[in-house]
């Protein structure tokens, strides 16, 4: 190490306390041009993209290079075409437009297929399920549940193989389209608290739960008789009419009350009681035909007929 | 870099010149070239290379960003198989803490892409403009026609090679014939010209004017090396007590000659030539002892066996050899020390790892298939009081060709396999599907059964089927 030259290092100049310096290490020429570029850089992209508030105002890039075209829609329906300078709203309006245009394919192409070869294309389905997931839950969700279960006393559950109005693809399109209004009248005015004890006790042994045999029986006739007149709507057999949306009171399917639910038999026979008493006038669902395209609805149709799985 | 090498320098910012190599000749030489060779073939024919497959997609290796899948050679990676991508990094991590535990920079002197390119560049400078001293001489030299020929010439072929090297890098990712023809007939994707320019100006700036300053300052990898070194690490080190001797090294004047005469005057065998130095693509001088830059490339070691070799005196002044050794009262043969806690450990995780990764690999379905329970609503009562769940089945199909399901239950009936209106469940090639299922069990039934097994059986002859334990909700 005899002729090896000693490495001094270089100072800032500033010396504190006497003998404590600062080192100066400077950075590779190159190194400091890299970051000029960085700030040429940044230059270039503000005069791209609108960036620096003004006033009231902002610089808005350059104009004709970096605009954006979107189509929007206004309150009252109307499409407009819309030009304006980079922004992210801008963007994502432009990017909405073309996925729609995307997405229109697959709605024309369930528009124009049969109920039934949609159902049996699974890549058609691939689309009706995760696209109807999304119809489904900003519309029928909050009244029938994100997965379609419905709630008893409120909204049915789509799920199941009961369907009030029938669960056939065209029954259930005429249901979202047009909506549905059921109603029962009440019959407290009409039969005394034996009575319709008798009607509850018919009703459940109809669907199987447990019930008192000779009240039922005497429900048997009151049921078929013109006093009541249940088999009017309920039918002869209690099965329900699909024209008319009454309920099927022969399946372990319950809408307004949860009978099947109830541990204790009177509590079974106080809830279908309460049906009877006051009957019911909450059985609406609007009409989807103002808010959904007819493309929409029948991709919604296939969705709950085969998505939900519960059709028929 | 030692203040006294910069031209100018201000309190900002000092330049810095690019070292300049001399070449030598040596078995590390002879390594490195043997390295930069295969690793120049394979890396510029590989996109080239046709391979015979089902779909059509016959290049040899490609990784397919639009159909998100990577072929290579006849393994097929799908986006399910990311993890290996991690498992990849992981063993490479390994291996490069292994071998620098064990022989230090290996990769750094003989691999890294930057050395790589870096050498094959001065390669060109040195047959374009000549030896260590001309090149020197002409840096000099004020520009005239020989000047602008001469380094004009070699900057252009750089940035020729600097173009062709992004333009194999893109041909990975896409047809490459289709894409060199698109490139030139302005059709290709504008990914593929960004890539193309960044790729031409990153490696043309990195490897043909920065070089050693890539290493020395922007390489974080330079930075940790030195806690992956132990004192039995091998790594290119100078003799210094028989280099220096008593009495420091001196040039051979007269007297000083013979290895005897230097050792009875008490000088050393290092005779001062500079030779390590002025090989050194780094630009460091070995004898001030290990030191960050040292990409331990061993060119030092073949400059200093050949003057050696020349004088007379013993090989090994400069070799690979590990700093316990060195310190040695007397110092044996180099030799790889395997048994340290380090070395052992690093090794076992990279068996470990790469037994995993080629496990996976060989073992990998053809068919991948999750099964996911609906769980709104967790399940159904039906009008004739039998419970309903709902699942959700995502089928991968990783061959080359459609394939059809079918499926089977265990553990309940299969007639409770409700597929809904599908007729067959088919799955395109390298395709996947999202299908519904519903399973209807009478009360019973559904009492009894908590969990049941899904079969599904491709339909090509002699593929598995595939068992899938899921569970069925009931009221409790």
């Amino acid at each position: 190490m005899s002729d090896k030259k000693k490495f001094t290092p270089t100072t800032t100049g500033h010396t504190w306390d006497g003998d404590l310096q600062e080192l100066n290490n400077p950075l590779p020429t190159w190194w400091i041009w890299g970051f000029y570029i960085t700030f040429a850089f940044t230059i270039i992209y503000w005069m791209l993209y609108p960036a620096w508030p003004i006033g009231k105002h902002f610089t808005t890039g350059i104009p004709g290079l970096n605009t954006i075209t979107y189509t929007a829609k206004t309150v009252d329906g109307k499409e407009v075409e819309k030009t304006t300078h980079w922004n992210m709203r801008s963007k994502l309006m432009h990017e909405m437009n073309e996925q729609e245009a995307f997405q229109k394919q697959y709605f024309d192409k369930v528009a124009s297929t049969s109920y039934a070869d949609v159902s049996k294309d699974a890549e058609l389905m691939q689309f009706v399920n995760s696209a109807g997931k999304t119809l489904f839950s900003d519309n029928c969700a909050a009244c029938h549940q994100s997965g379609g279960g419905g709630k008893i006393g409120f909204a049915p559950n789509l799920t199941d193989d009961y369907w009030q109005y029938g669960g056939k693809y065209e029954q259930i399109n005429t249901t979202i389209t047009g909506g549905r209004r059921g109603y029962m009248p009440p019959f407290k005015e009409v039969l005394n608290d034996e009575q319709i004890t008798q009607l509850a006790n018919y009703v459940l042994l109809m669907s199987g739960e447990p019930h008192d045999e000779a009240a039922a029986k005497a429900g048997d006739v009151l049921f078929h008789s013109e006093t009541a007149a249940c088999y009017y709507c309920h039918g002869a057999e209690g099965k329900g009419k699909e024209l008319m949306g009454s309920a099927n009171l022969t399946d372990k399917i319950w809408l307004w009350v949860n009978v099947p639910g109830e541990t204790e038999a009177t509590a079974k026979l106080n809830d279908v009681k309460g049906v009877i008493y006051g009957g019911l006038a909450k059985g609406v669902m609007p009409n989807w035909n103002q808010r959904l395209s007819p493309e929409q609805i029948k991709l919604l149709t296939v969705y709950v007929h085969d998505g939900l799985g519960g059709g028929n | 870099m030692q203040a006294g090498s910069a031209k100018q320098s201000t309190l900002l910012h000092k330049t810095i010149p690019i070292v300049v190599t001399r070449s030598v000749k040596g078995k590390f030489r002879n390594f490195k070239t043997a390295v930069m060779v295969l690793a120049y073939s394979i890396y510029f024919s590989l996109p080239w290379l046709p391979w015979a497959r089902f779909s059509g997609d016959n290049q040899a290796v490609m990784f397919d960003l639009a159909t998100r899948r990577f072929f290579i050679f006849d393994l097929i990676v799908y986006p399910q198989d990311i993890f290996w991508l991690a498992m990849l990094l992981f063993i490479a991590a390994a291996l490069l803490f292994f071998t620098t535990g064990l022989i230090g920079r290996a990769w750094c002197g003989f691999f890294c892409f930057q050395t790589l390119w870096t050498d094959l560049f001065i390669l060109i400078e040195q047959t374009i403009q000549g030896e260590r001293n001309a090149r020197l001489r002409l840096k000099k030299q004020p520009w005239n026609l020989e000047k602008i020929i001469k380094v004009g010439g070699s900057h252009f072929l750089m940035i020729a090679i600097s173009f062709w090297t992004a333009v194999t890098f893109a041909a990975y990712f896409t047809h490459a014939p289709q894409f060199v023809r698109d490139l030139f007939t302005g059709h290709a994707a504008d990914a593929g010209y960004i890539t193309v320019l960044a790729l031409t100006i990153t490696t043309y700036a990195a490897a043909g004017l920065l070089r050693e300053h890539i290493c020395t300052l922007a390489c974080p990898y330079a930075r940790f090396q030195g806690v992956m070194y132990e004192s039995d690490t091998l790594a290119v080190s100078y003799d210094t007590r028989r280099g220096e001797g008593e009495k420091g090294r001196t040039i051979p004047i007269v007297g000083l000659r013979t290895h005897e005469e230097r050792q009875a005057q008490g000088h050393g065998d290092c005779i001062d030539c500079g030779f390590c130095v002025q090989v050194c693509p780094t630009g460091i001088d070995i004898r001030d002892g290990l030191q960050y830059q040292c990409i331990s490339c061993g060119l030092c070691i073949d400059a200093c066996n050949n003057i050696m070799d020349s004088v007379g005196y013993p090989r090994g002044l400069i070799r690979y050899d590990s700093e316990s050794n060195l310190n040695n009262p007397i110092p044996k043969k180099p030799k790889l020390e395997w048994m340290r806690l380090k070395v052992l450990g690093y090794a076992a995780a990279l068996l470990l790892m790469s037994g995993l990764l080629f496990y996976n690999i060989g073992t990998r379905a053809q068919t991948e298939i999750t099964v996911q329970q609906v769980r709104q609503p967790l399940y159904t009562v039906l009008s004739d009081g039998n419970i309903r769940n709902r699942y959700q089945i995502h089928i991968v199909n990783k061959t080359e060709h459609a394939e059809t399901y079918t499926l089977s239950a265990e553990g309940i009936p299969d007639s409770a396999i409700d597929l809904g209106n599908l007729p067959a469940i088919k799955v395109r090639a390298a395709k996947d599907l999202t299908l519904n299922l519903k399973i209807n069990l009478s009360p019973e039934a559904a009492r009894k059964t908590q969990e049941f097994d899904l079969i599904i059986t491709p339909a090509t002859q002699g593929a598995e089927p595939i068992k899938i334990e899921t569970n069925f909700s009931s009221p409790k």
